[in-house]
């Protein structure tokens, strides 16, 4: 299953070669190798544990201490940024929303966003307060205080306050009730009509609206690479690559197994932050 | 009456020593995970430094310069621990707390070697060397240059912490260091300042701390950065306003017991601890800093 024609013919934005992780004693990483288009939504997927945020941590130098790239290489618009620091590429032109969100729960919502301002570039406040109008509302809140939701807001934000040549999303409707993960999801839609964005995504409802392309990884490794949409519609294919059973249970279930996560995951942040 | 008044504002000039030094301590702990063993000796050599400047010069212009001289030594000399030394060891906390105590060992002995083991006069002023009557107490004038000296830096820091972009950073990174650097911020900037003011502020704690005390010795940084730990252990690790107040808690506990309880000041300082330690809920394992 390749890809389809016309999708591969620019230089892709990241492309990663064959890439090797350890972290500490075991290999986590064992030969991950895809393309991410210069435009639109490619979806990392696969199981939980097969390596996808690893992934993603390996591409921008940020993995545990314990942890090293053995091999591959990562290029993001042609260059090779293997193993540089995580600083130096995220200033190539690349914005990021980690699995955890990473929001500044002891810093407010305004200076949240005035730390993820880059030198030298415009900041888009326009475009993130219009995307998310609730955010500007309560810019003096601290970030920990706020609901589940709006700090994946926060995160996303942050993200895309500056210009980026890609974004590089961690599950982002992870944890959500309902309603929130429509709102995420019509959020990164609009984002992908600007830049480039690589989302890792467990919701296949979420991915089947977004993603163009599709990349699956199983077990620290690609096992899969095409169209989105034909990968979606091979039920074959998605129940034995992604294990499509387990999460729809998880779906249906969703809403009241959110609301105390959601709940637990403020209290955290608020005892965090004082 | 007039004895409860002198020995609260020793205390208080007491706790204004803690504090510049436990401030920089807690900041360093807080953004880097590092331990800085270390900062006695910082404190040490900038109050030499301070005391050749003063008898030098001499008056209250040579305190002044000594002031300034000292600052700096102790920031340089915390530039230089950090480029050099920290800086290969973050993430590997064995080995920074074997530097950072080796230097603690170290720096003391070398000092002794140069100025001898003995505690000498640090040359105070006729402007400092007064006492000031209040509420028929003849407080020495020193001790208000302490406090005031520790009200300053407090403001300043907390100025620093809440309106400069670098403030910033510090506060994220004590948070969630990687993030910061997922930002496309270069976090490694920020750990050299945040020492360099640990280190100037200890500094600052050095010429004060000869002008509290009158004398300076080789091993007086080092006994200061005893409650430097205790008030940074009290008052949270990160956390410039509760430093501040277990600065004060401790100079003042310490002095009370001292005179009340005969000698028992130090003693009483443990007690303290033990009790808030006691006293707080048992730290999550998930870490995190407070
Ligand atoms: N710091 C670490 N130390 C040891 N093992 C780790 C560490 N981080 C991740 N792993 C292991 O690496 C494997 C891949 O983890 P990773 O988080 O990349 O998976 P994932 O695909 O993102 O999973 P999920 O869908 O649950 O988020 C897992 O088996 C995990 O246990
Ligand atoms: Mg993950």
């Amino acid at each position: 299953m390749s890809t389809p024609a016309g999708h591969e013919s620019p230089q892709p934005i990241l492309s990663v070669r064959d890439l090797r992780v350890r972290i500490g004693q075991s290999s986590i990483l064992q030969g991950v190798g895809f393309d991410v288009a210069p435009t639109g939504t490619t979806a990392l997927l696969g199981r939980n544990g097969v390596g996808k945020t690893t992934t993603v941590r390996a591409v921008l130098g940020l993995l545990p201490e314990e942890g090293e790239v053995t091999g591959g290489t990562v290029r993001l618009d042609g260059e090779d940024v293997t193993g540089h620091r995580t600083h130096t590429v995220v200033r190539r032109g690349v914005g990021y929303v980690p699995e955890d969100r990473g929001v500044f729960g002891s810093l407010t919502v305004a200076e949240n966003l005035t730390l993820a301002e880059r030198a030298g570039g415009p900041h888009h406040y326009d475009l993130v307060h219009d995307l998310f109008p609730e955010l500007k509302a309560r810019r003096a809140q601290r970030a920990g205080t706020l609901s589940g939701g709006q700090q994946q807001m926060v995160a996303l934000a942050r993200a895309l306050l500056n210009d980026n040549r890609l974004v590089i999303v961690d599950e982002p409707t992870k944890g959500l009730a309902p309603r929130v993960v429509t709102e995420v999801a019509e959020v990164l839609q609009r984002a992908a009509e600007r830049v480039p964005v690589l989302l890792v995504e467990q919701n296949l409802a979420v991915v089947r609206r977004l993603a163009r392309d599709a990349v699956v990884l199983d077990a620290g490794r690609t096992v899969h690479t095409g169209d989105a949409a034909e990968l979606l519609a091979d039920r074959e294919r998605t129940t034995s690559l992604l294990g499509v059973g387990r999460h729809e249970r998880s779906e249906r279930s969703g809403q009241a197994e959110e609301r105390p996560e959601e709940r637990e995951q403020r209290e955290h942040a608020t005892k965090e932050s004082t | 009456m007039s004895t409860l008044v002198l020995l609260t504002l020793t205390g208080l000039g007491l706790g204004a020593l803690y504090f510049l030094i436990a401030s920089g301590l807690a900041l360093i702990f807080g953004l880097m995970d590092v331990l800085n063993f270390a900062h006695g000796a910082f404190l040490t050599v900038s109050a030499y430094a301070a005391w050749r400047t003063a008898e030098t010069v001499g008056g209250t212009g040579g305190l002044a310069l000594a002031a300034l001289f000292g600052t700096a030594t102790g920031a340089l000399l915390a530039i230089v621990v950090e480029l050099v030394l920290i800086r290969r060891l973050y993430g590997r906390p064995r080995e920074q707390i074997l530097v950072t105590v080796g230097l603690s060992l170290a720096v003391p002995a070398l000092v002794q070697a140069v100025w001898g083991a003995d505690s000498r006069p640090f040359p105070v002023p006729d402007a400092l060397s007064g006492t000031v009557g209040v509420l028929g107490a003849q407080v020495p004038v020193s001790r208000f240059v302490l406090i005031a000296a520790a009200l300053a830096v407090l403001a300043a820091v907390n100025l620093f912490l809440s309106r400069t972009r670098y403030g910033l950073i510090v506060r994220a990174g004590v948070e969630d260091r990687a993030m910061v650097t997922a930002l496309g911020i270069d976090v490694t900037r920020a750990f050299t300042l945040v020492f360099a003011i640990g280190g100037a502020l200890a500094g600052l704690a050095g010429v004060l701390g000869g002008l509290y005390f009158g004398s300076l010795s080789p091993h007086q940084g080092t006994s200061l950065l005893v409650f430097a730990f205790v008030v940074v252990v009290i008052g949270g690790m990160g956390s410039i306003p509760g430093v501040a107040l277990s600065a004060l808690a401790v100079g003042l506990v310490q002095q009370y017991a001292n005179y009340y309880v005969d000698g028992y000041g130090d003693f009483a300082v443990v007690v303290l601890l033990a009790a808030v330690v006691l006293a707080r809920p048992a730290p999550r394992l998930a870490g995190g800093v407070a």
